[in-house]
């Protein structure tokens, strides 16, 4: 009886995680649709506290003190994150779920093991083939998701600095790949326990190679590949226990976040297989492309806002830049008060702009940027040419022409926000420096275009005092 | 329990489910979604519940209390973070 009200309970669960993850497609619908995944959880979590297999006084004690730090961890550590800091929570969370996986994992192939021992059988004979091979699967999964998302972690905190790809790099994680595997056979085959250590240093030292090289601009890629790995790890480990809540939602999340990952590299014009080899983002194309012609022009505020004030429509195109600058707050203060006079304005969002799809969708939510307000690429790029002023905010190669012009660029085929083709274009910006690609932007050196040097948020403040007087 | 087949067909139809629910989202929930099929995946603490429940040895216990530890961090966390992110969003007044 109690059997059956655990299953209904996992069951009931997998249809809130689906049904939650469908309406959390729609931004009408999204709010509930986090409330309904957690609901199904909780459900989840209370009904396993039931479980027959779970027994000792210990375990129990042991269990709920788990939960406790972890959780309480992670919940207060969830709520402090400024908005800008949601990408490395999110690569860490990521990265705990799938050391969870693999620590379940090691549980069940360790048991597994003294009995192999004990009876001289196969890993496979004690545990059942098709188990034995997704446990190990799952673990190799795993650890290299809980290694890889912790590096990533590190380096979007600031804690560790982006690591150069060495020469033959990609040589020693094959090799190290290799050797995982081949452990991970043995380990299949039975053998003694320093082997499943083996194994598990391997697949963990592998994330952290897979990780260490990857530049700044290929994160989200990466972070978004390990959410993926980590569904598939629970997925494996949930065939494995024999926990359907665990493979639906495992499975479900494995080729959602897959999906994604194409989505995300697609709009970069990557592929997820160079993203992984590393070069991109890592210096490997700063110096090519055509050189510029032109000189930059610089704008004082004042004549940057009566450009503004009196424009027919701006659009404005935010970038890492706003987000450094935690300017959003700032940047809709000053839409605001354009719209008060009239003047059509609208935000353009590009798929990869900041450090994740959607970051900047994030960030101008938090400010109260309404958003209907708020436009993707493909619908707002024909609008550029009807538009007076575009106002680039600390955006840079989502808007360089030469990813339509240059075929020599490393930046060639990605497709950009067309701010180049607006009557007048305005790059708030704090320096002279490139973007993440290391490529020159054509734009700033365009004719129509003015460059208004300085901290996002101050320059936005300006602008307002400006506006403000006229 | 469940066995060979129907798992294939359990793994194949949740594969599909989950293609079909991120087919057709707006940029602008790339992020949210990201973090919400991230919180999804911390359902992994009923598996390590169960890993640390059924745990024998000290070595075991050990590694069941990690990964409770752990997946109740990817649930708690991944629950946090994209309430807080979907909490934002809203419509103009004008609508």
């Amino acid at each position: 009886m109690l059997h059956h009200l655990i299953d209904a309970s996992y069951f009931l669960a997998a249809v809130l995680f689906i049904l939650g993850l469908k309406q959390m497609s729609s931004p009408v619908t999204a709010r509930r649709g986090i409330v309904w995944a957690g609901l199904g959880m909780l459900i989840a979590t209370f009904a396993t506290f039931a479980a027959p297999e779970l027994h000792g006084l210990t375990n129990y004690l042991l269990m709920i003190s788990a939960i406790a730090i972890g959780g309480g961890f992670a919940w207060i550590s969830g709520k402090k994150v400024a908005m800008t800091g949601m990408p490395q929570m999110i690569a860490l969370y990521n990265g705990m779920g799938g050391g969870a996986a693999a620590a379940i994992a090691a549980v069940e192939l360790l048991s597994a093991q003294g009995k192999a021992q004990a009876g001289g059988l196969g890993m496979g004979a004690v545990l059942g083939g098709d188990i034995a091979a997704l446990a190990i699967a799952g673990a190799f999964i795993g650890c290299v998701s809980f290694t890889g998302s912790l590096v990533a972690w590190a380096k979007l905190d600031g804690r560790l600095h982006k690591g150069a790809l060495f020469s033959g790099q990609v040589w020693l994680n094959a090799l190290v790949a290799l050797a995982a595997i081949a452990c991970g056979v043995l380990v299949f085959a039975g053998a003694d326990a320093s082997l499943i250590y083996g194994f598990f240093a391997l697949a963990l030292g592998l994330g952290f190679l897979v990780a260490m090289p990857i530049g700044g601009a290929d994160m989200p890629v990466v972070i978004s590949l390990f959410n993926a790995l980590t569904g598939l790890a629970v997925g494996f480990e949930g065939y494995a226990l024999g926990n359907a809540a665990m493979i639906i939602a495992g499975i479900v999340v494995g080729s959602a976040g897959t999906l994604l990952t194409q989505l995300m590299a697609k709009a970069m014009n990557r592929s997820i297989f160079t993203v992984l080899l590393g070069g991109f983002g890592t210096g490997g194309g700063a110096a090519s492309g055509e050189a510029v012609t032109g000189t930059m022009r610089e704008v004082q505020a004042q004549d940057a806002a009566i450009l503004m004030a009196y424009a027919e429509r701006v659009l404005i195109v935010p970038g890492y830049g706003m987000a450094v600058a935690q300017a959003q707050h700032k940047v809709w203060e000053l839409a605001e008060l354009l719209i008060k006079r009239g003047v059509k304005v609208k935000f353009a969002i590009h798929p990869v702009a900041g450090r994740m799809p959607g970051h900047m969708n994030v960030l101008l939510a938090e400010a109260g940027v309404p958003y209907d307000l708020i436009a993707d690429m493909d619908e707002v790029n024909p609008e550029f040419a009807t538009t007076t002023v575009a106002l680039v905010i600390g955006a840079n190669d989502v808007v360089n022409p030469v990813a339509k012009t240059d075929k020599s660029s490393p930046l060639y085929g990605m497709p950009i926000l067309d701010a180049v083709s607006a009557e007048h274009v305005i790059v708030i910006k704090r320096g002279k420096g490139t973007g993440f690609s290391g490529v020159e932007n054509h734009l700033f050196y365009c004719e129509n275009t003015q460059m208004l040097y300085g901290d996002a948020t101050k320059a936005a403040a300006e602008l307002i005092t400006t506006i403000k007087t006229l | 329990m469940i066995e060979g087949l129907a798992a294939l067909y359990i793994f194949m139809l949740a594969a599909f489910t989950g293609y079909e629910v991120i087919a057709r989202v707006p940029v602008i929930l790339h992020t949210p979604l990201m973090s919400g099929s991230n919180f999804v995946h911390g359902i992994v603490l009923v598996g390590a519940m169960v890993a640390l429940g059924h745990a024998q040895t000290p070595g075991e216990q050990a590694l069941g209390f990690v990964a409770v530890l752990l997946a109740a961090g990817n649930a708690a966390g991944g629950y946090v973070v994209t309430e807080r992110m979907l909490a934002m969003f809203k419509k103009s007044k004008s609508e």
